[in-house]
């Protein structure tokens, strides 16, 4: 099912393939892939919090020299921008959620609208944990 | 008629192929009466009765029921019945065939590949056995009609394969309405094909190519939700997959 | 009976073990990361919060429990990274053609990093 294919059955059919950035010329498809480079966001901030436990790991002046980078200009620079993108994913994924995931209550069908909800109240809930966590620690 | 509606104008920019006289298409622009209660498909018509007859395109009912009239106008793919031309006033409006499919000659596309997706889904309802007459109707409540109804609006209209990133890249994803359709049947509570739809579905070229663009819901004309539909079957389609892995003695049907 | 689809042979497409881990870890990533990511990396370092010190963190990360946790979330969150990236640089790039060097590059690092994560965490 390649292009070729309609050449030669049909040599007078005209077929293009997209441009290599065909996602630039359109706010959806620029959206869209930002959406998908979220992912290097998590990705970058996996990597700190598995060195961050590491630097505890390997004793206080480990650990000082990293609570040290933490606060560099390149640090905040990264994390803020990287915070941006986990935003934009968090907010990306649980409202589209509710079109991939269909749960019935019995014979009924919950709304999507209520998974929505239960979505939010979730992350609201994990986050106030996690805070809690650090702040009584 | 008012007169005041006939004294503006608006141009088309109509993309040409004529394989006969051109190998690469070209741009012809056409000055038609900006009538508010016209759409673009009435100055399509309107280029062909008064200005140029060798203009093609394909189109029938003009109300939005027969699916045949979709194009690209400004880039986005729309119905052209459904489309005022009031509504891309001053203009100019780029139109051209859908985008993603091969071009045949000016606005017509060629539509064979999405036909033999159509078919390849199985678009009909499967029965393990037929009943027999005497024991009447296949009954379905309103709740189990509702399961698929969204999905069964489809018109078959093709805006979405061209809203449609991936199937632009690869030809061989089987595409958003075809899937739809798919769930369409799935979903309906007479229907015993799951098992080799999900065979069809799952390969490489089923739903695992979608990456969720979303666009395919957002230019439907029906409110179908091709999008939605496939996340719905990948769901569906890993749960399968794990049961087949964990539980291989409980994969029977 | 069999199910005859088609002359073609059906290959089933193994997508769904690297779609599930890419759900879960797009779940737990949505839900975790970015209170963890203002506290440790912008709150603390520019003082909006108190900083817990050493012995603090220390303590916390003493608890097999909370190790276990963060070990799901990285390790999760790679795998979501992983397929995601992968299809990022398919739709992206045009780099289908490529799909299984870039696909072993993907979950080769998303791999190769839960094992280290869990070595790391568990001779803490």
């Amino acid at each position: 099912m390649s292009y070729g294919r309609y050449k030669k059955n049909h040599p007078w059919l005209y077929h293009k393939k997209p441009p290599l950035l065909w996602w630039v010329k359109k706010w959806a498809y620029v959206r869209f892939i930002l959406r998908e480079l979220t992912s290097l966001g998590v990705a970058f901030y996996v990597v700190v919090l598995l060195t961050y436990v590491n630097a505890v790991s390997q004793g206080p002046e480990a650990f000082a020299v990293f609570s040290d980078w933490l606060k560099s200009p390149l640090s905040l620079g990264l994390h803020g921008i990287a915070f941006i993108f986990v935003l934009f994913h968090s907010i990306t994924w649980f409202n589209l959620a509710p079109k991939a995931m269909v749960v019935h209550l019995g014979k009924k069908r919950i709304p999507g609208r209520i998974i929505l909800i239960m979505n939010y109240s979730m992350w609201f809930v994990v986050t106030a944990g996690f805070f809690w966590l650090l702040t009584t620690v | 008629m008012n007169h005041a509606n006939t004294t503006t104008t608006i141009d088309l920019e109509v993309y040409r192929y004529r394989p006969e006289l051109e190998t690469e298409p070209t741009f012809d622009t056409f000055t038609v009466p900006l009538r508010s209660d016209w759409v673009i498909l009435d100055a399509l018509n309107y280029i062909k009765d008064e200005i140029d007859g060798t203009l093609s395109y394909r189109w029938s009912c003009q109300m939005g029921v027969c699916g045949s009239c979709g194009m690209m106008a400004n880039g986005e793919p729309i119905l052209t019945c459904a489309s005022f031309l009031k509504n891309y006033a001053p203009g100019p409006i780029r139109v051209e065939p859908l985008a993603n499919f091969p071009v045949a000659r000016d606005l017509i596309i060629s539509m064979d590949d999405f036909m033999e997706k159509l078919n390849r889904i199985k678009p009909w309802i499967i029965v393990e056995e037929e009943k027999p007459l005497e024991e009447g109707e296949y009954l379905q409540t309103p709740e189990q009609l509702d399961e698929y109804k969204q999905f069964s609006m489809c018109i078959n209209c093709m805006l979405c394969y061209s809203a449609c990133p991936i199937y632009g890249m690869e030809p061989s994803f089987i595409g958003p309405a075809a899937l739809a359709l798919a769930q369409r049947y799935n979903l309906d509570s007479r229907d015993h094909g799951n098992q080799q739809r999900l065979d069809i579905l799952s390969t490489d070229d089923g739903i695992w190519q979608c990456t969720f663009v979303g666009e395919c819901s957002e230019v439907c004309p029906e409110n179908v939700d091709p999008a939605g539909a496939i996340q719905q079957y990948k769901v569906a389609s890993t749960n399968d997959w794990w049961k087949s892995k964990l539980m291989p003695w409980g994969n029977k049907k | 009976m069999p199910h005859q689809t088609s002359l073609k042979t059906v290959k089933r497409s193994n997508e769904p073990f690297w779609w599930a881990l890419f759900s879960a870890g797009g779940v737990i990533a949505a839900l975790c990361v970015p209170v963890l990511l203002f506290m440790t990396g912008l709150a603390i370092p520019l003082g909006w919060m108190d900083a817990p010190g050493y012995e603090a963190m220390y303590t916390l990360f003493e608890n097999p429990l909370s190790r276990l946790v963060i070990l799901v979330i990285v390790s999760l969150s790679a795998f979501h990274w992983a397929h995601r990236f992968r299809f990022t640089l398919y739709d992206g790039l045009h780099l289908k053609h490529l799909n299984a060097p870039v696909a072993f590059f993907c979950y080769g690092c998303a791999i190769l990093f839960s094992a280290y994560a869990a070595y790391s965490l568990y001779s803490f």
